[in-house]
């Protein structure tokens, strides 16, 4: 399993750039046009994940999440999901930036080598702004009535963010 | 937007909790702490963000991610039955599918919304389709091959990649009960 993580971004890079040299694409000129791309959205996010770091911070700061996670603490223990994660699993499909905002500050106080280093990065890479998606897709056609979207979108979201906490007991630790 | 209360909120609540509290000093280095921090995180995040989406670019240049496109009409089939095989919706889904596996976004989300056109065109109708439903519910769900962000994140640690398979897993465990859900709540109504 080490192996495939570790060989899987070498691998692919080498067949992306092999493949399109064969087929005779100007490859640092696509390189640079796509990179261009990601200044753009790296500017595109600063707005937003000033607004939100600023917030979490205060909110953390002020006791505030202190007192939520004592609240429902008992819940936790019983489903084992650490109290550290909760923020996260609450921000994750409300806002990107927030949740990055979240993990970034879980990694540099835990160490991403720790069980709740893992778990967050677990848990970012395999959900999704579920609530983001939604509004844009559905805001762009005239649909009044989502059906279950929402119920069914929710659902994925618990199971990824329960279940990204047993993988890393599991698998990494 | 939800947004707009939930910043609202912690703002609110945070000023509030710390006036009682006394926690006055505190939240308000918190928010000068904050904001710099953002700044920081994003130059952090940028070299290899734009690294990653210039790979990527070559990968849509030189047709790598087209041999996917191919590859992965069969599974949407699966999921979408009621398509016709070869109409412009199909065809727009399995793009959209496609630049959400490799990352890109910033393709995956105008392919998206020219597959909810294409949708509401079949569809006429103000009630979602099932096909609209289940569209998006995929698109909640993550479905990246590599967790690019959080690998760059994890600058630092013994093996920034250790965390790719396990994400893998828990994205299929997630998406797989995101889809049952959708298909089994359809039949529900």
């Amino acid at each position: 399993m080490e192996i495939i993580s570790v060989a899987i971004i070498p691998l692919m890079i080498f067949a992306i750039i092999a493949h399109a040299t064969a087929k005779r694409v100007k490859v640092f000129d696509a390189f640079i046009n796509g990179a261009k791309d990601g200044i753009d959205t790296c500017f595109r996010i600063l707005p937003s994940l000033i607004g939100l770091l600023t917030a979490i911070s205060m909110f953390r700061a002020s006791g505030a999440l202190t007192i939520i996670t004592n609240f429902i603490a008992p819940v936790l223990s019983m489903i084992q999901f650490p109290k550290e994660l909760v923020p996260l699993a609450f921000m994750r499909p409300i806002s990107g930036s927030g949740a990055l905002a979240i993990v970034r500050e879980l990694l540099s106080k835990h160490g991403p080598d720790s069980f709740l280093g893992r778990a967050t990065s677990v848990m970012m890479g395999s959900t999704e702004t579920t609530f983001y998606t939604i509004a844009i897709y559905f805001g762009s056609i005239n649909v009044k009535d989502i059906r279950y979207t929402v119920k069914a979108a929710l659902l994925a979201d618990l199971t990824g963010i329960l279940v990204s906490v047993y993988v890393v007991r599991l698998l990494l630790c | 937007m939800l947004l707009n209360y939930i910043w609202g909120g912690l703002m609110l609540v945070s000023l509030a909790t710390a006036l009682f509290s006394g926690n006055l000093k505190e939240v308000t280095s918190a928010a000068m702490a904050g904001a710099a921090e953002a700044v920081s995180m994003s130059f952090s995040l940028l070299g290899m963000m734009c690294f990653w989406t210039g790979i990527m670019k070559i990968a849509q240049d030189g047709g790598f991610i087209g041999l996917f496109t191919r590859a992965m009409r069969p599974l949407i089939r699966l999921l979408f039955p009621r398509l016709p095989k070869h109409s412009k919706a199909t065809d727009a889904i399995v793009m959209n599918i496609t630049a959400n596996l490799f990352g890109i976004g910033n393709a995956a989300t105008p392919l998206g919304l020219k597959a909810m056109k294409e949708l509401s065109l079949l569809n006429k109708s103000a009630v979602a389709s099932n096909e609209m439903c289940m569209f998006v519910v995929i698109n909640t769900a993550s479905l990246q091959l590599i967790p690019s962000t959080v690998i760059t994140l994890r600058q630092g640690a013994q093996n920034p990649f250790e965390i790719i398979v396990p994400v893998w897993l828990v994205s299929i465990a997630a998406i797989t009960v995101g889809v049952t859900a959708a298909k089994l709540l359809a039949l529900k109504e």
